[in-house]
């Protein structure tokens, strides 16, 4: 009997975590199609790049000898489409890929959302290894740009450029920075933060148009509110979409704003399986979460689940206690569990900061129960197992509290702020929605 | 996709390039070093203990102005901006230009310290040597020599780059207080101390300079003269050889190697300091891991053969009447210590279980081997063991391991290969470390359970070249023999995923890696 052959389109983190698993695991032959370069690289690295704190090379996790040792084949090519009735993938150079077992792991695309000018030549996201290097071109001798977007991919785009000097405005659509996930005070902090390092952010603010100089390129913008921004450059940083345009020629597999696929990550299609940024779940399994998710690390645990799947071991996906983490400019991000930009209904909450701003803590918990929901925190690592733990046997805030001491993760001799924020939080001044 | 600009700037490049404070104190440090060269052709130097003093001044009041205006007024944090964009740091044309001249430095400091300006015997010395004659004749009242001027210079590089490292990484107190350590012990134990010793007629002593890194130390001259001493020295011998069998076996077991290697050693403490800006130079290849394990491991045998063989063949001599140790008892030493290294090997126990099989094997053969030419040379009553002539052998190691690899090359090659090409490859007594680190020390870096981005900050910055994330990727600690405990990986780690601890020794390899789902995904 052949080898059974799992075929996967995409290189990115879900992508090559499945192709990894699957070899951990069975001898079957693997196949990783990717379009964006020729081997894996971290795409939350990418700043680096540009920064200058790593090149390319750096940022591949890999070295290119891996792949080989690890019989793992990659053909660095675009898929034109997908032929679920021959089982066979067809590359755009004209030739085919046949699959026993296929995983779409092609990711997300930057959002535009059909601005007047958002297309002239200066205009850019932030999202694949080519926007780094446009980025560097466009770039070049500037003086001022503006990001549209107050998340993520915006503070990141800003301190790239900051590293550069080039003067930064970032419009922001809410009432504060990344309002639709920080509370007020996180969101307080940060944009205080992004202040000290130059950057002017405009709330309550979206774009317009892009304007046009006379050589075609972009010469600056203007807002809803019709204030008109001189710059040389825009960065797009207004969201992600899955990537799945490329699917519209192959009508065995259902989309919608994502490839649809069910708890097993199985697709419409027999033997085709989607997993990362590009999934839409028809019900998610955790019902606290949305059906699309773009994060590093669900991508990595779709990926680990769907190569159980398909060595023999069938695997519903279950991301277990949500967590994430970023860095803004100079100051960490962590959060385990759910705290939402508004307190929930019988949520209550403790917010503490340290007088000099750089360090917070928000609780958020069940107000009659005292289960913990939540933790944000800012400049001061935890340990993710300590909270994992806690959330998954539901500890309620008082222990946790208690026991802050045990999920710290600070350097040595660090200043630790585990006393502090014990009195802040004997002392109350906790609300409750 | 990197454009390497040709800014001389060790900070960020992009960052207004430089502006005129920073130009004016870089200018003030380029006038220091100039003050220091043009001595070099004087027969006499006048005002040398002014000239001497305002060079240094100059050098060092540059250093801190450009490291302050390059650090201190911007907010505390990472900032490795532009460092794969500037020649200097990423082995463009100035990197080159500074290695070749360093190198150079190091081949006539070597080899050629009479175009230094030392004296031959009954003259006065002339040139740089004359120039630190003031300041050598205040500390210990004799005339400087080559080995005083380096000493001097090494000492005002690594405070003031100590300082610019400081200011760089003032939000991590483990940097600052590390910092302030090496600094301390450079001062301190390496510079001033032994001044002060030959002040009083007391042998030279660096304390906290031990074998085998200090090849020199079990040399029959040393040794008679720290035991000629009177009791002072005796103390000094007797503090030497607990150093290395007692006070560093605790140290190490409980704070890792990183105690001595980036807290104390003046190697380590040039290459924190002066040779921080070329860390990420380190080759971080499973190659460059491999070649590396072969040559660190064969320097150590080198030194402890050339060592045996050397105290063997003077204990023979005149010059070890009244030394209590035999030759006999050399060799049961000996036998002792490479058989217990042999039984350890063999029968593997607890923690030495997961050594590399080639390392055991060649551990085994290499012990089993020195054995038998010790047992030989007992039994047949030679005047030598190894079959080697100790003396030549003694020379052989001087120049090669303690002049060329751990000055020309260690510090010579820093803006090319980074700064810790000794530490990593050569020094033997890291390697002594490094096996105690990886199986009996409660050292380790802990990985923050699934946090971990792939983005690469950690490996790159570390000047041991260590795959930091290939572990940290995985959910795995990070315990290698070759981890100094700089801690630089935690402190550019952008997500808070690693740790230096000390802890429980059981388990301290691979924890196990966070379980995520209910049915049991893992992140790994």
């Amino acid at each position: 009997m052949s080898m059974e052959k799992v075929v996967i389109i995409g290189n990115g983190i879900s992508g090559i975590t499945a192709a990894r698993h699957v070899r951990k695991r069975s001898d079957a032959r693997i196949t990783v199609i990717g379009k964006e370069s020729a081997h894996f690289f971290s795409r939350t690295a990418l700043m680096y790049v540009y920064m200058g704190h790593m090149r390319y090379r750096d940022i591949k996790p890999y070295e290119d000898g891996f792949w080989a040792k690890n019989r793992i084949d990659l053909e660095h090519a675009t898929v034109a489409r997908i032929d679920t009735e021959i089982k066979s993938v067809m590359l755009s150079n004209g030739s085919a890929v046949a699959y026993d077992k296929l995983i779409i792991a092609t990711g997300s695309e930057s959002n535009k959302f059909g601005w007047p000018g958002q297309d002239l030549p200066g205009v850019q996201g932030l999202y694949s290894l080519q926007d780094v290097e446009a980025m560097e071109e466009n770039t070049k001798g500037l003086s001022r740009a503006v990001i549209v977007g107050g998340g993520l991919i915006g503070v990141e785009m800003a301190e790239m450029l900051r590293t550069r000097n080039i003067a930064v405005t970032v419009l922001v659509r809410e009432d504060r920075f990344w309002g639709g996930i920080l509370p007020r005070p996180e969101a307080d902090l940060i944009t205080r933060h992004m202040r000290e390092h130059g950057v002017e952010l405009r709330f309550n603010t979206e774009l317009g148009e892009v304007l046009a100089g006379a050589d075609g390129r972009v010469r600056g913008i203007r807002t809803t509110n019709g204030d008109a921004i001189e710059c040389g450059f825009v960065g797009l940083a207004v969201g992600v979409h899955p990537n799945i345009n490329w699917l519209k020629e192959s009508p065995g597999i259902r989309t919608r704003k994502g490839v649809l696929v069910n708890a097993f990550l199985e697709t419409s299609a027999a033997d085709v399986f989607a997993i990362g940024d590009c999934v839409e779940f028809h019900t998610h399994p955790d019902p606290q979460r949305k059906n699309i998710e773009q994060v590093w690390y669900t991508g990595r645990l779709m990926g680990e689940t769907v190569a159980r799947t398909l060595t023999g071991e069938r695997t519903a996906y279950d991301p277990g206690i949500w967590f994430n983490s970023a860095k803004f400019f100079d100051i960490e991000y962590q959060t385990y569990g759910w705290v939402r930009n508004e307190l929930q209904d019988g949520e209550a909450e403790h917010y503490w900061e340290h007088p000099a701003g750089r360090s917070a803590l928000h609780l958020v918990w069940n107000a009659e129960s005292r289960v913990l929901h939540g933790v944000n925190s800012f400049g001061f690592r935890l340990r993710h197992d300590v909270f994992d733990r806690w959330l998954r046997e539901k500890a309620t805030v008082d222990h946790v509290v208690e026991q802050l001491h045990e999920a710290a993760f600070v350097p040595e001799l660090h200043h630790r702020f585990e006393p502090a924020i014990r009195r802040s939080f004997s002392q109350g001044s906790t609300a409750t929605a | 996709m990197s454009h390497p600009d040709h800014s001389l700037s060790l900070a960020a490049p992009h960052s207004g390039s430089l502006d005129g404070l920073q130009k004016a104190a870089l200018a003030v440090a380029a006038l220091g070093v100039l003050a220091l060269l043009m001595s070099l052709p004087m027969e006499q130097v006048p005002h040398a203990g002014l000239w001497l003093a305002s060079a240094l001044l100059a050098i060092t009041l540059g250093a801190l102005g450009y490291a302050w205006r390059s650090y201190a007024h911007r907010p505390a944090g990472i900032r490795n901006d532009g460092v794969w964009q500037t020649a200097l740091t990423s082995r463009g044309a100035a990197a080159w230009v500074v290695g070749v001249l360093l190198t150079g430095f190091y081949v006539v400091l070597y080899f050629y310290p009479q175009y230094l300006g030392l004296a031959g015997e009954g003259k006065a010395n002339t040139g740089i040597i004359a120039l630190f004659d003031p300041l050598s004749r205040l500390l210990s009242g004799n005339p400087a020599s080559q080995w005083f001027v380096y000493g001097a210079i090494y000492t005002v590089a690594i405070l003031s780059m100590g300082v610019k490292f400081i200011l760089k990484y003032r939000h991590n107190t483990y940097q600052v207080v590390r910092t302030g350590s090496v600094m301390f012990f450079q001062l301190g134990f390496a510079f001033l101390i032994p001044e002060l010793l030959a002040r009083l007629s007391l042998p030279y002593n660096d304390f906290k300079n031990m074998w085998p890194l200090n090849y020199y130390f079990f040399d029959d001259w040393n040794v008679k003269g720290m035991i000629d001493a009177g009791g002072f020295g005796l103390f000094m011998l007797l503090f030497g050889v607990a150093m290395i069998f007692i006070i560093s076996p605790i140290l190490t077991y409980f704070h890792g190697k990183r105690w001595y290697c980036s807290w104390v050693c003046g190697c380590g403490g040039l290459a924190e300091t002066a040779g921080d800006p070329f860390r990420h130079l380190s080759d971080k290849s499973v190659k460059a891991w491999r070649i590396e394990r072969w040559v660190i491991h064969a320097v150590l045998v080198f030194a402890v053969v050339m060592t045996a063989a050397l105290i063997y063949s003077y204990l023979g001599g005149d010059s070890a009447k009244g030394f209590w140790v035999t030759r006999g008892m050399l060799l049961g030493i000996i036998v002792i210590v490479l058989g217990a290294v042999a039984a350890v090997l063999l029968i593997r126990p607890g923690m030495v279980k997961e050594i590399d099989r080639t390392a055991r094997f060649v551990g085994i053969g290499v012990a089993v081997l020195l054995i038998g030419f010790t047992a030989w040379a007992y039994f047949t009553g030679r005047g030598d063991i190894f079959f080697v002539q100790s003396y030549p052998l003694r020379k052989t190691y001087g120049f090669a391991i303690g002049s060329i690899f751990s000055g020309v090359i260690g510090v010579g090659f820093y803006p090319l290969m980074g700064s810790r090409v000794w530490c990593r490859f050569g020094c033997p007594m890291a390697a002594i470390l490094g096996m105690q680190q990886r199986f009996f020390s409660r050292f380790r870096i802990t990985t923050n359970g699934g946090q971990c981005i792939s983005c690469g900050n950690c490996s790159t910055y570390c000047e041991m070249g260590i795959d930091v994330r290939s572990y940290a990727q995985r959910g795995e600690n990070i315990v290698r023999s070759s981890c100094v405990g700089c801690g630089i990986c935690a402190a550019v780690c952008p997500r808070g995923v690693l740790k230096l601890e000390n802890g429980k020794v059981s388990g301290r390899v691979s924890s196990d890696p966070i379980a995520i789902g209910r049915t049991g995904a893992t992140l790994r």
